[in-house]
């Protein structure tokens, strides 16, 4: 499980941990991501980076399906504690509470964070 | 699960996160910058650790920024060995960056 708590663009964490998803799929692992903390924010839809001058990479999450990659997991209280909603969110999540998200990380064989 | 967490967390939320994720049986280790937690005068940073879960600090972390004598209650101050024992007692590792 890959778990990402930082917000994009502002370091290099989001994207870097994006690509060693798509990496460790590529090399056939059972791979799941949790958006905990800022990491929610990378899953905000909208992104508009032209002015910024910075790589898109959201819509790499869209793409993560073809990849076998569909276990995404939200927790509940950092979407709450950013104001951000379920519809907000530019792929289909499962939303946890952050219990269950503490419980589903304690079955995972490896966690790797961003 | 070994929680570590290298951040202090008067400049980011890496341990507030760490804790509120933490469960029983669980070990968290303060390391780098994340050693200010350990000390008597951060105590509310430690305020939220759930029961069953225990906390560890890495030693030299704590003597290189001149806070091995703050050291608060109830926090175990470990080396690198105890650091490599800690690891190889539970079953996974979660880095909290």
């Amino acid at each position: 499980m890959f778990v990402n708590r930082k917000a994009p663009y502002g370091s290099v964490y989001a994207l870097e941990g994006l690509e060693v998803v798509l990496i460790s799929a590529a090399f056939d692992q059972d791979v799941s991501l949790a958006f905990i903390d800022d990491g929610v924010y990378q899953l905000v839809k909208g992104q508009d980076t032209k002015a910024a001058g910075m790589k898109n990479f959201s819509p790499t999450f869209r793409a993560l399906e073809g990849y076998d990659i569909e276990k995404l997991y939200v927790e509940r209280e950092a979407l709450e504690a950013r104001g951000i909603t379920e519809a907000d969110l530019l792929v289909e999540v499962r939303v946890l509470g952050r219990g269950e998200m503490a419980a589903l990380m304690d079955e995972q064989d490896v966690l790797i964070g961003f | 699960m070994l929680h570590i967490v290298n951040k202090s967390p008067h400049e980011r939320n890496c341990l507030a996160s760490c804790l509120a994720h933490a469960r029983e049986g669980h070990a968290v280790l303060l390391i780098e910058d994340a050693v200010v937690a350990a000390t008597r005068g951060s105590a509310a940073s430690l305020a939220a650790v759930p029961a069953g879960v225990s906390l560890y600090v890495l030693a030299p972390d704590l003597q290189a920024r001149g806070l091995a004598s703050q050291l608060a209650e109830g926090i175990r101050a470990i080396d690198y060995r105890g650091f490599v024992d800690l690891v190889a007692a539970q079953p996974r590792v979660q880095s909290w960056l």
